[in-house]
């Protein structure tokens, strides 16, 4: 039954979105965590998506899901800004911002939402056609 | 009159198959909307229709008894979509509104089917037991 299947393919797809929407949170959460030093700063994470080609034992069980390879972290550069009075300011007066972009961030976000949303549609209506397959014939 | 139950439900059974087939490419195209690199797929129904009516399994001449018993599945029915618009960047041909309307439409015609099934047994059940 490839109606089966089409659950794991959108489970798949929500798991990934859900990753991303995760990392997004973290991001805008840290948006503001400033630091002294350039290596202790907070980094934008992204995931990278990609089509998984899952083999099955039969050769016509064949489907495509979705698998995160991995989170990178951006390379941006960071936001340096001068404020001598700030507590964390190192010997020179800068201090580090992360490089996040909040606007990028809640577009991402959005994006991810509104991706899972029609993942968690398809798996219902998967599971509808699956539901009236089993009721088949049981009507009068 | 004789009741053909090889008949009775005509071509509906394959073609549910098919869309079932075409229910799961379409989730593929929707889980993977935001994969970088990947290619919109749909299924050419008639031409998988056809396929599942003459069942074109290719079996493998087997020569000796340890060799495994392998068929090929014809499989022309899958093609890659032409995208409407040029790469938006990434190589991701999916659009999702298109991939959402066609799997609703694939699932009402599914249902369509399994209606026509439904109402064609219970014409058989009442045929069987004479309407009591």
């Amino acid at each position: 039954m490839s109606l089966y299947k089409v659950l794991d393919i959108s489970g798949s797809g929500m798991t990934a979105q859900s990753v991303r929407m995760n990392t997004t949170a973290s991001n805008i959460a840290n948006a503001n965590s400033v630091s002294s030093s350039i290596d202790q700063t907070y980094r934008g994470r992204h995931p990278v998506f990609a089509a998984e080609l899952s083999q099955a034992r039969r050769q016509q069980d064949e489907s495509t899901t979705v698998k995160v390879l991995g989170i990178v972290e951006s390379d941006a550069p960071l936001n340096v800004e001068y404020a001598p009075n700030h507590p964390l300011a190192d010997e020179n007066g800068y201090i580090y911002k992360p490089n996040i972009n909040i606007m990028e961030e809640m577009a991402n976000m959005i994006s991810a939402s509104r991706s899972y949303d029609t993942n968690v549609q398809t798996a219902d209506a998967a599971k509808q056609m699956l539901m009236r397959t089993l009721q088949l014939g049981q009507g009068q | 009159m004789a009741i053909s139950f090889e008949k009775a439900f005509g071509m509906h059974p394959e073609a549910m198959l098919v869309r079932e087939r075409r229910a799961q490419i379409l989730s593929e195209n929707i889980a993977n909307a935001d994969t970088p690199g990947y290619k919109a797929k749909d299924l050419d129904f008639q031409q998988a229709l056809a396929n599942a009516q003459s069942r074109q399994a290719k079996p493998m001449a087997r020569t000796h008894d340890k060799h495994f018993n392998i068929s090929i599945e014809v499989r022309q029915e899958e093609k890659f979509r032409n995208p409407d618009q040029p790469d938006t960047g990434d190589g991701n041909s999916v659009d999702i509104h298109r991939e959402r309307n066609a799997f609703l439409q694939n699932s009402l015609e599914y249902q369509a089917s399994m209606s026509f099934l439904n109402s064609r047994i219970s014409g058989l059940k009442k045929a069987i037991t004479g309407g009591q």
